[in-house]
């Protein structure tokens, strides 16, 4: 039987990945991507959790999870449709109009 | 034990507002573009009758009504909540009929999205299970990332739209992450269920401390409390003024009812620490959102660093609280963070409408240095202005004074006297940049080379939206008792 703290550690492996994809990379589509990866670590911790606490809650909460991870790529990829669109670039350096 | 249809009827209010929403966006394409603004009425009227349902509980405010196995729940703190969205959104839809217009940015959808938004943040003031409240958020956020960039024709619009979505996306996954650690730790999502497992027992489980700590980053972003603030100047300027004033107002209101609500009824028990490390996010944002505002010459800019700095005085009520909870003084910090954010609606959706409808040719003015002179061409206008930044400022007889002096009374009470002096010392710095909106329209000429000069274009949906503003700041200044029983009244009940 696999330990619990095996899947905590695998979902804290995922979340980082995420976390530096959101700060290191400078593409757009790449930080949506990274993005996903930071929420599906949390769904790899709330099934394991649900299965070790015997909880329906933690599995509950994932199926929703998923759903809005589809909302929010949909939405993240009109954006950068339209930013394109404008600019022919997805680069996030590039975006500079706005600066204090 | 409820029926399916006694919960429905508990979210009688959402169901409206979304089913407004939904019906707002089928009728969309089949209106033709001159007739736009009936979709703008039909939203008012969705509200009109979520004003109705949700003031008509006002006489038994207290009354604490749960619904879904209790994953939303509806008591005084949700009702204050509720009546103060419905109130800002009605003023925003009334501010962006000729704000709209006068961008050529006739979309029907705009006013679906405004009720969408409203609809996660009442989720989110109502939400009593972390599943919900996270629902609520999102629900919220993804409404605002789009209509940050419905402007799109304006470069300045999309890149704020993309900056939004980024660091709100990012926010979202921070926030869910610590959710996912929660329930790990206590055993279920709802906020009772958290505050039995955790009890008082403090840190002594490492992953409780990450939840935590990342729990405070995910609604850190959607405060705008530095050092989580680096979207906000930049989205408050690019996106068009009516939206900037939507999420200045409510999504900072929602998610500060959210983010008391969770930590005050899900992690009460780690009360000690959650505000230190309050104390220490206020502090830094009171510094930076006041010394940079001052350097700003876009007054969108310097409004966006404004919110930020306010974000900071509404932190202290929350540091306060957490430091007198169990005796009287947690009520008087909670409650004085509700009066804070509900006076400062007023305020801030005043100098926006202000601001989106003051325009030079086609364009909006919104340089500091546009508004020199106004005082001589439209007294009307400069008066509101001044109004407005008074009270932005914390200047009595105004509501931003009230707002202060409970949120610094609270202080004082919960033993964090220095903290309230080094606001005020803060408060009195912001003077500085507040002041000087109205020493430009006031004392300074317009430059005669630069050609047109701007006007205030009055309108009667403008006029309203103002006399609302102006109403609020100068009559909860002079006469706060009822607003103040009220937040007094709707407080969460602290353990």
């Amino acid at each position: 039987m696999v330990p619990l703290s095996a899947y905590v550690a695998v979902s804290a492996v995922l979340f980082i990945t995420g976390l530096l994809g959101v700060l290191i990379r400078r593409n757009f589509i790449i930080v949506l991507m990274a993005v996903e990866i930071m929420l599906n670590a949390a769904n790899i911790n709330l099934v394991a959790f649900s299965h070790y606490l015997e909880s329906m809650a933690g599995q509950l909460v994932a199926l929703f999870v998923i759903a809005i991870a589809a909302g929010e790529a949909a939405v993240g990829l009109a954006i950068i449709i339209v930013v394109f669109r404008g600019k022919i670039s997805t680069n996030v350096d590039e975006m500079n109009v706005l600066k204090w | 034990m409820t029926s399916y249809g006694a919960d429905l009827l508990v979210i009688l209010p959402e169901l409206i507002v979304v089913g407004a929403a939904c019906l707002l966006l089928v009728l969309e394409p089949l209106t033709p573009p001159s007739r736009k603004e009936l979709l703008a009425w039909l939203s008012l009227g969705a509200l009109a009758l979520c004003i109705g349902l949700t003031g008509g509980q006002i006489s038994v405010l207290n009354l604490r009504v749960s619904a879904f196995s209790d994953l939303v729940v509806v008591d005084g703190y949700a009702r204050f909540w509720k009546l103060l969205l419905y109130g800002v959104t009605g003023l925003t839809i009334l501010m962006s009929l000729p704000y709209l217009k006068a961008e050529r940015l006739q979309l029907g959808e705009y006013y679906g999205f405004i009720l969408l938004a409203l609809s996660g943040m009442m989720v989110m003031v109502s939400g009593a299970d972390l599943l919900t409240i996270y629902l609520g958020t999102e629900l919220m956020s993804l409404s605002l990332y789009v209509m940050a960039g419905l402007k799109r024709s304006s470069p300045r619009s999309l890149e704020a739209s993309a900056k939004y979505f980024v660091l709100g996306a990012f926010s979202s996954g921070l926030l869910l992450y610590g959710i996912s650690l929660l329930y790990g730790v206590a055993g279920g999502t709802k906020l009772g269920a958290v505050a039995a497992a955790i009890g008082s027992r403090g840190f002594d489980d490492p992953l409780l401390l990450i939840a935590t700590i990342l729990l405070a980053a995910g609604f850190g972003f959607k405060l705008a409390v530095v050092p989580f603030h680096m979207w906000t100047p930049d989205v408050y300027q690019g996106a068009p003024t009516s939206v900037t004033a939507f999420m200045a107002v409510a999504s900072k209101a929602a998610s500060f009812a959210a983010f008391l609500r969770v930590f005050v009824e899900g992690l009460g028990g780690l009360k000690a620490d959650w505000s230190n490390l309050f104390l220490l996010l206020c502090l830094v944002t009171l510094i930076l959102g006041n010394l940079v505002a001052i350097v700003q010459t876009n007054i969108k800019r310097m409004l966006a660093y404004s919110s930020i700095a306010h974000a900071g005085y509404a932190l202290i009520g929350l540091v306060a609280a957490g430091r007198g909870m169990g005796e009287s003084g947690g009520a008087s910090g909670l409650a004085s963070v509700m009066l804070y954010l509900a006076l400062y609606a007023f305020m801030t959706l005043g100098a926006f409408a202000v601001i989106g409808m003051f325009r030079k040719g086609g364009l909006e003015g919104e340089d500091i240095e546009d508004f020199a002179g106004l005082a001589k061409r439209q007294p009307l206008a400069a008066f509101l202005m001044l109004v407005f930044m008074v009270s932005l400022a914390g200047i009595p007889p105004t509501a931003g004074f009230i707002g202060k002096f409970y949120v610094f009374m609270a202080a004082v009470e919960a033993g964090l006297a220095w903290l309230a002096v080094v606001a005020l010392i803060f408060a009195a710095i912001s003077a500085y940049y507040y002041m000087r909106v109205v020493m430009v329209m006031y004392m300074r000429e317009p430059d005669p080379s630069a050609g047109e000069v701007p006007q205030l274009v009055a309108s009667p949906a403008l006029t309203v939206v103002l006399a609302c503003a102006v109403a609020g700041v100068i009559l909860f200044g002079l006469f706060p008792n009822p607003l103040v029983s009220l937040a007094l009244q709707s407080v969460l009940p602290l353990k």
